[in-house]
């Protein structure tokens, strides 16, 4: 399975909150890969893929965060026209429904990477490896 | 087998209990006359001298007392026995206003720790019991009420107060409490440390009872209790002006048995003052009848309740008065409705997805109240999904709404924000300006 571990976090839309959360990783020497905020008013959610899953877990919920863990994808996309399309197009044909999704660039620069919630992990991980689209695993992501 | 404390006074025929209540009102009515100023002017007021109360039904013709006589006579106006013969002073904090002072006989403490014995007997603890008493001591009744109580019926007593939450849970294991008195609130609060310290109190400890009161608590919050730690809840009523913590329910959970011989107690409609039918809701009124130094005549104590004088499957014949619905002075009034926490906590209780503690606050914006209602969002809910996090809200309203009557706001919040208290939770935040 090339799913990897999302790390989610509920938070209250207030000034500070995101430092509490960026400093609890930051003090377990966490290093986060990618991260976006989901807002809803007075709350939001925060997303992110970490270096130690594991640990980013840990440490969020013993200070007392309320954590979730969620398995998406790291598709990996071509730095080229077309390269977003020729994974949704894929997911589409397959009726595969896409939750959300949020990019990011590799480190080196060489490479950007859709990280991607559907509501069929399994088989978008089937039909986008038969599409010939890459996927990062939980190693990769760890040592990009 | 049930257990009682004092069989024949528990179970005694209600015929008999009647004429007992009836002695004993004569009697008191005619020792406040004759001790205090202060009830003496009062019964000139409406016309009223002793000789007039004969029957049970003449208490109707004895003049209400309130908490604001008490606050107008501070600090010992409304005693009826010199100070030399009060052996202890208890204190209310005043948090709605001034002090108040209530005081004690020997025999008055006699009775009152009776009374606490007959109610821990009733749920099932004796000797071989330890009762940890997380209630404050000092100048609170809950801490050395209870302490009393449990030592006259031969329990171990842990007397650790409020507080210091993960030395209870320490004691709790090390020294095998099987019960322990404090408020709700708190009892949820020491939960939650535990789970934190990895410590379940269903499986790692022997805690087999609580006894909770001092705030005004939800049957749903005793499901969520019960199911939570394995332990039995029972509910303990009393106030200060009675003694203090005074009388349980039994181990059938169904009402507080007040204890008729001590204590003649109505339920009057708050506005009228007229005694309402049994299973109507009203405002307790308490007469004592068997306490010296501080008697007490048609107090109406404030808390709202339905009285119940049917015997109970338990064999006692004692009244009982149905849970604490809240005190008239907790009742908040928003757009012009009336809401008491208790209602606002049995709706959210009632939601597994929202954690223990709540936060009601109340603001006016512009010419009108809002009311919001904070709520925690537990670990074992939370899924990543934006929608359910506003599904849930939206329910938490709706659910509201239909109990209340009005829109109340629902705001999720992360858990552990909302003040955590080691005795009286605050739930209401009223920020109006009135």
């Amino acid at each position: 399975m090339v799913a990897i571990k999302q790390i989610s976090i509920f938070m209250e839309n207030k000034p500070g909150r995101m430092a509490r959360v960026a400093k609890t990783l930051s003090d377990a020497d966490v290093n986060i890969r990618a991260l976006t905020i989901a807002e809803a008013g007075d709350f939001g959610v925060i997303r992110m893929v970490v270096d130690d899953t594991e640990k980013g877990y840990r440490v969020l919920r013993d200070g007392g965060f309320t954590v979730s863990e969620t398995d998406v994808l790291a598709v990996e996309i071509k730095d080229t026209p077309g390269g977003l399309y020729e994974i949704v197009d894929t997911l589409g044909e397959n009726n595969i429904n896409m939750d959300y999704a949020y990019a990011f660039v590799t480190a080196k620069a060489e490479r950007a990477m859709l990280i991607l919630r559907v509501d069929d992990t399994k088989r978008a991980a089937q039909v986008l490896n038969e599409a010939g689209v890459r996927m990062a695993t939980r190693v990769e992501i760890q040592n990009i | 087998m049930f257990k009682y404390w004092n069989p024949n006074i528990e179970r005694m025929p209600i015929e008999d209990l009647h004429k007992l209540q009836e002695d004993r009102l004569r009697s008191v009515v005619r020792f406040v006359y004759a001790h205090s100023s202060f009830y003496r002017q009062r019964f000139e007021e409406v016309g009223v001298v002793p000789e007039d109360i004969n029957e049970l039904s003449d208490i109707t013709k004895l003049p209400f007392t309130s908490k604001i006589d008490l606050r107008n006579t501070y600090p010992t106006g409304m005693f009826c026995l010199p100070s030399d013969w009060v052996v202890r002073y208890h204190v209310s904090s005043g948090t709605t206003g001034k002090p108040t002072v209530v005081g004690y006989t020997q025999g008055d403490i006699d009775m009152w720790t009776d009374s606490l014995a007959r109610a821990l007997t009733s749920i099932g603890l004796g000797r071989g019991d330890v009762i940890q008493v997380g209630y404050g001591y000092g100048l609170f009744t809950g801490g050395l009420g209870l302490h009393y109580g449990a030592e006259k019926i031969g329990a171990t007593v842990l007397p650790i107060g409020a507080g210091n939450t993960e030395r209870q849970i320490e004691l709790m294991q090390d020294l095998g409490s099987t019960a322990i008195a404090c408020t709700p609130s708190y009892f949820l609060y020491i939960n939650e440390v535990a789970q934190k310290m990895g410590i379940s109190i269903r499986d790692d400890t022997k805690l087999k009872a609580g006894i909770f009161g001092a705030e005004p608590w939800s049957d749903e919050t005793r499901r969520r209790i019960e199911e939570a730690t394995g332990i039995k809840a029972y509910d303990i009523f009393g106030t200060s002006e009675m003694s203090g913590p005074l009388c349980t329910e039994c181990h059938l959970q169904d009402g507080i048995h007040i204890w008729a011989d001590l204590f003649l107690i109505e339920v009057v409609d708050p506005k009228t003052g007229e005694q309402v039918e049994d299973g109507e809701r009203g405002e307790l009124v308490v007469t004592t009848l068997d306490k010296w130094a501080f008697p007490l005549i048609r107090y109406r104590i404030g808390d709202l309740t339905i009285l119940n004088n049917e015997p109970c499957e338990c064999g006692r014949t004692h009244p009982r008065i149905m849970r604490i619905l809240g005190r008239t002075d907790d009742m908040i009034v928003v757009r012009g409705i009336n809401v008491f926490p208790s209602q606002v906590e049995s709706v959210l209780m009632r939601i597994p997805e929202v954690g223990d503690n709540y936060q009601i606050i109340v603001d006016r914006k512009g010419p009108l109240d809002v009311m919001t209602v904070k709520v925690e969002v537990t670990e074992s809910t939370f899924s990543d999904k934006i929608s359910d996090l506003m599904t849930l809200s939206k329910m938490v309203g709706k659910e509201l709404k239909n109990v209340l009557n009005i829109t109340a706001e629902v705001e999720l919040v992360e858990p552990g924000t909302i003040p955590r208290s080691m005795g009286k939770a605050q739930r209401v935040i009223d920020n109006r300006k009135v």
